[in-house]
């Protein structure tokens, strides 16, 4: 096995009062796409930014592509990415021509430029003006200059933050596409069901420390939460409902009648058999309650 | 060519990124942001050229008119006085009707001659008018009474003035505006740049690729000496023209370098308003705070004669004052290189002293 992309050891990170990031450890493998998740000032973008290089931890190493990131590597720049939170641009100069600048700082020629505009569907709006772009075409065209010099390993901080769900699903098949081409991704978000759709693996981080790592499906299986079973009131008798195999509890509430279940096959089979499937919706737990289960609090963003 | 051999000639090279293909790309980028926003546009040029205009207006007015001066009557006198060219006159029927004017104030003074008789009458209530026409008529006197006795005379005043052409306003006002033109391109420039790249966040988008913080800063300083060239075609151009009339003087060119050294030092101040502000709006502040007072105290706008000595002294700190003292002195009181040599020394320790505490202060970002 090839070794990892990334690994940071015991970071820790105060500002002030405040510990930021408080022992941080993580690996993440060639061509692995991994999630942070987590509320704002959980100390995501501080974790991120100490892997690109841009801080110097209190404590704590990292070996980014096996080397140090810190002081700046100028040799080790070159094969990393990072799309920062802000927009970084240039100002007046058109989508083209930032892609331009960014790519000729690495030597790259106008040949990728294309390739990129066309990777994020910007091809269109080349020639347009920055300022003038879509909040998402903004967003889209900061991963390509990020991407302009093909490098390894990618950073995005938040780049899903603020768009609408349209721009979302769209920069979702950007970053699909980005992982397909076997880069390594490693970006931030406080979107827990979009990190569920995207990531191989999700580091949930909360108040500075990261409280579980694996793929979602992983951490929710783990979580051993009740599957929930939800039919519209009157479809059946609440106190048919708690006879039914399987049903570990069941809640009512003016529109809906909710079974708990962790065995939903006889549960579901049983309701079949009752010809009592008709709106029925059958929800498993989520990273949300994963996030619950590991800080006893609702989640939000 | 296949799509795999396309990617693998355009993949960069890390170990070899060219540094002048940074500089250069850096700097185009700059530039087009700078043709392209209007704002700046019409400060760097248009602004100037409208104080040219105006000052141009105020001052010239002035050197131009004469005094007028009413005259009665004939005679030697009256012929020199307006062959002297030194005042306007204006022909009066009779002494009552131009007494009557001087004492109104319409005129300061008339002249009446019959015969031997000459008269001066003059209204103390314009003391510098009376005493410049009340000069003037005694020079003429005296000068027809020597010529009636037929002798030379005996004590010649050989006066002229020391520069090589008239020093219109126009001849001080060209170069005073144009340093202070170049000044608000450079010192706005370098500042609003660096305070809104560290905003943005650009500064840190540049850290995390493999350039040199000094192809970043060199890249700036090219476009501010590069605008400062186009602000001295322009201006100089416009100044040529014969509604303004600026003469240049046999060494002009000479300007060119000193132009660009004064350039350095204002961009190194905007450098420093740059490391110290957080905003837009307080470089801004900041650089309008340098620009306008040391553009007054330099003699951008007027001639620093009329400060006292104390100001003139300490207006000696200014990169602007020795700029706009050399550029006067090739440009218009046709002097050579070694006038330069002063003010070239004084910018380049001005820049290496500001440019080294800018350094000093630097923040990537906030």
């Amino acid at each position: 096995m090839s070794p990892p992309a990334l690994t940071v050891t015991d970071l820790t990170m105060s500002y002030g009062e405040l510990r930021a990031v408080d022992g941080v450890s993580f690996e993440v493998a060639e061509g692995e796409f991994v999630g942070i998740l987590g509320p704002n000032g959980a100390g995501k973008t501080t974790t991120l930014e100490i892997a690109e290089g841009l801080r110097e931890p209190d404590s704590g190493t990292v070996r980014l592509l096996g080397e140090s990131p810190w002081p700046r590597n100028l040799a080790l720049l070159p094969r990393i990415g990072v799309q920062l939170q802000a927009s970084a641009f240039f100002e007046k100069l058109t989508a083209r021509e930032q892609l331009e600048t960014f790519g000729a700082l690495y030597g790259v020629g106008s040949a990728r430029v294309d390739e990129m505009l066309d990777l994020v569907g910007l091809s269109d709006k080349a020639g347009t003006p920055e300022a003038k772009l879509s909040g998402g075409q903004r967003q889209r065209l900061s991963i390509a200059c990020a991407l302009v010099h093909d490098p390894d390993v990618v950073f995005l901080d938040e780049p899903t933050a603020a768009l609408d769900p349209q721009a979302r699903r769209n920069l979702w098949d950007v970053l699909r596409e980005i992982q397909a081409r076997g880069k390594t991704i490693v970006y931030t978000t406080h979107y827990l069901d979009e990190a569920e759709v995207l990531c191989d693996r999700v580091a949930i981080m909360d108040q500075g420390r990261i409280l579980a790592m694996d793929t979602p499906a992983r951490l929710v299986r783990d979580l051993d939460a009740a599957t929930h079973v939800t039919l519209e009131r009157g479809a059946l008798p609440a106190d048919d409902a708690r006879a039914l195999p399987g049903a570990d509890g069941v809640t009512q509430d003016e529109v809906s009648l909710t079974i708990a279940t962790r065995a939903p096959a006889p549960l579901l089979t049983a309701l079949a058999e009752r010809g009592t499937l008709d709106g029925l919706q059958v929800r498993t737990a989520t990273l949300e309650d994963v996030f619950l289960h590991l800080t006893g609090r609702e989640y939000r963003a | 060519m296949t799509v795999t051999e396309e990617r693998e000639r355009t993949r960069p090279r890390p170990a070899t990124v060219s540094g002048s293909s940074s500089f250069r790309a850096l700097s185009v980028a700059m530039f087009k942001g700078f043709v392209r926003d209007k704002a700046t546009l019409f400060f760097t040029f248009l602004f100037p050229l409208m104080f040219l205009l105006i000052f141009g207006l105020i001052f010239g007015n002035q050197g131009a008119s004469k005094t007028e001066v009413g005259v009665v009557g004939e005679g030697q006198v009256i012929q020199a006085l307006e062959r002297s060219e030194a005042v306007e006159l204006k022909r009066m029927d009779s002494a009552e009707a131009a007494e009557q004017q001087v004492r109104s104030g319409d005129l300061p003074a008339f002249v009446a001659q019959d015969g031997t008789d000459v008269t001066l009458r003059f209204a103390a209530s314009d003391r510098t008018r009376a005493g410049t026409v009340y000069g003037i008529v005694r020079g003429v006197v005296d000068r027809v009474n020597v010529a009636a006795t037929g002798q030379p005379p005996r004590f010649e005043l050989d006066s002229a003035q020391v520069e090589d052409s008239s020093l219109k306003p126009i001849q001080y006002l060209a170069p005073g505006l144009m340093s202070w033109a170049v000044s608000i391109a450079a010192v706005f420039g370098a500042a609003l740049t660096f305070v809104n790249w560290r905003k943005k966040q650009v500064l840190r988008r540049l850290r995390l690729a493999p350039v040199w913080p000094l192809t970043v800063l060199g890249s700036r300083l090219v476009v501010s000496l590069g605008v400062a060239l186009l602000q001295f075609g322009v201006f100089v151009g416009i100044a040529l023209l014969p509604v303004f009339g600026l003469q240049l003087s046999g060494q002009w060119w000479l300007a060119v370098p000193l132009l660009l050294l004064g350039t350095l030092a204002f961009f190194s101040v905007g450098m420093l308003i740059g490391a110290l502000c957080k905003t837009e709006e307080s470089a801004n502040g900041a650089s309008n705070l340098v620009v306008l007072p040391m553009a007054f105290l330099s003699g951008a706008f007027f001639p620093t004669d009329l400060m006292p000595q104390w100001l003139q002294n300490a207006a000696q700190v200014l990169p602007m004052r020795h700029l706009n003292e050399g550029m006067l002195d090739v440009m218009v009181r046709g002097e050579g290189v070694d006038a330069l040599a002063v003010p070239a020394l004084v910018l380049v320790a001005f820049t290496a002293v500001l440019g080294l505490l800018a350094a000093k202060l630097f923040r990537w970002e906030d």
